[in-house]
């Protein structure tokens, strides 16, 4: 583990919570480390919390994007959760809408999420 | 009554924290200049694409955070400066056209960050930079 940001196992799931303000190199090595981690722990879905982040400008956004592709190549599904409304607003502006990503409001509800079937909202 | 510039600051770009330091410069002005959270996110969210523009794109340069007042409204006006390759116009149509399939290209983010805020210019050709000037206004 590369990074300042903790992966932490809940039961059958990875839950990470960025907690610090994302540099690129920051994201770039917390992307390797949650890969690891999925391999390490063989966790079934990966939980990801940006409710702290303030501002998600397109270079984060697209790691934690594909950072979520990357597990479902390993065979993880992953949810985004805790995107505040300024981010999503900004995001959706500039014309990155992060399609194809799976989304939740908070933490248990994407915990929720990866315990449904996929596509059931 | 026109425009007034209250204050400057200038700030380099030469290494990869100076992108976060840019950002954290545009949050905090526009912050204290009753800017509400949805602007100060748009605010940032371009000087952030920006600046990284400037490091990754322009080899390094600078931004200036410039505090403005028109008498009525306050202001934030970035100006963003390298000495990189620069664009043709051709290729500065293109990056303005947009879209993120030229994710690679020099262009990135411009016709995004064009979108958050309420002017936008940009002065390049090949061979000498490119310095791209924002200005954000609080709505009332």
């Amino acid at each position: 583990m590369g990074g300042p940001i903790p992966i932490l196992k809940v039961g059958p799931n990875l839950l990470t919570t960025i907690h610090v303000e994302l540099t690129d190199t920051i994201a770039e090595v917390f992307q390797q480390d949650v890969l690891r981690a999925i391999e390490r722990t063989g966790a079934g879905g990966l939980v990801i919390d940006i409710s702290v982040l303030e501002e998600v400008d397109t270079y984060v956004a697209r790691v934690l994007a594909d950072t979520g592709r990357m597990a479902a190549l390993m065979g993880t599904r992953s949810v985004l959760v805790g995107m505040r409304p300024e981010v999503a607003a900004t995001l959706v502006r500039m014309g990155y809408g992060m399609e194809g990503v799976e989304t939740a409001l908070d933490v248990d509800r994407g915990i929720a999420r990866l315990a449904s079937p996929r596509g059931d909202r | 009554m026109g425009l007034r510039v209250l204050d400057a600051v200038e700030l380099p770009i030469r290494y990869e924290a100076n992108i976060a330091e840019v950002r954290r410069s545009a949050r905090a002005l526009a912050q204290s200049r009753g800017f509400d959270s949805f602007a100060t996110a748009a605010l940032t969210t371009a000087a952030s694409e920006l600046a990284r523009n400037v490091w990754v794109h322009g080899g390094g340069g600078s931004a200036v955070v410039e505090d403005l007042s028109d008498g009525q409204r306050s202001g934030v006006r970035m100006t963003f400066r390298d000495s990189g390759p620069g664009m043709s116009p051709a290729d500065l149509e293109r990056a303005l056209a947009g879209g993120f399939s030229t994710a690679r290209s020099l262009g990135l983010g411009l016709s995004g960050t064009r979108r958050l805020v309420d002017e936008f210019t940009v002065d390049t050709r090949p061979g000498a930079g490119t310095v791209v000037v924002i200005t954000k206004w609080t709505r009332f």
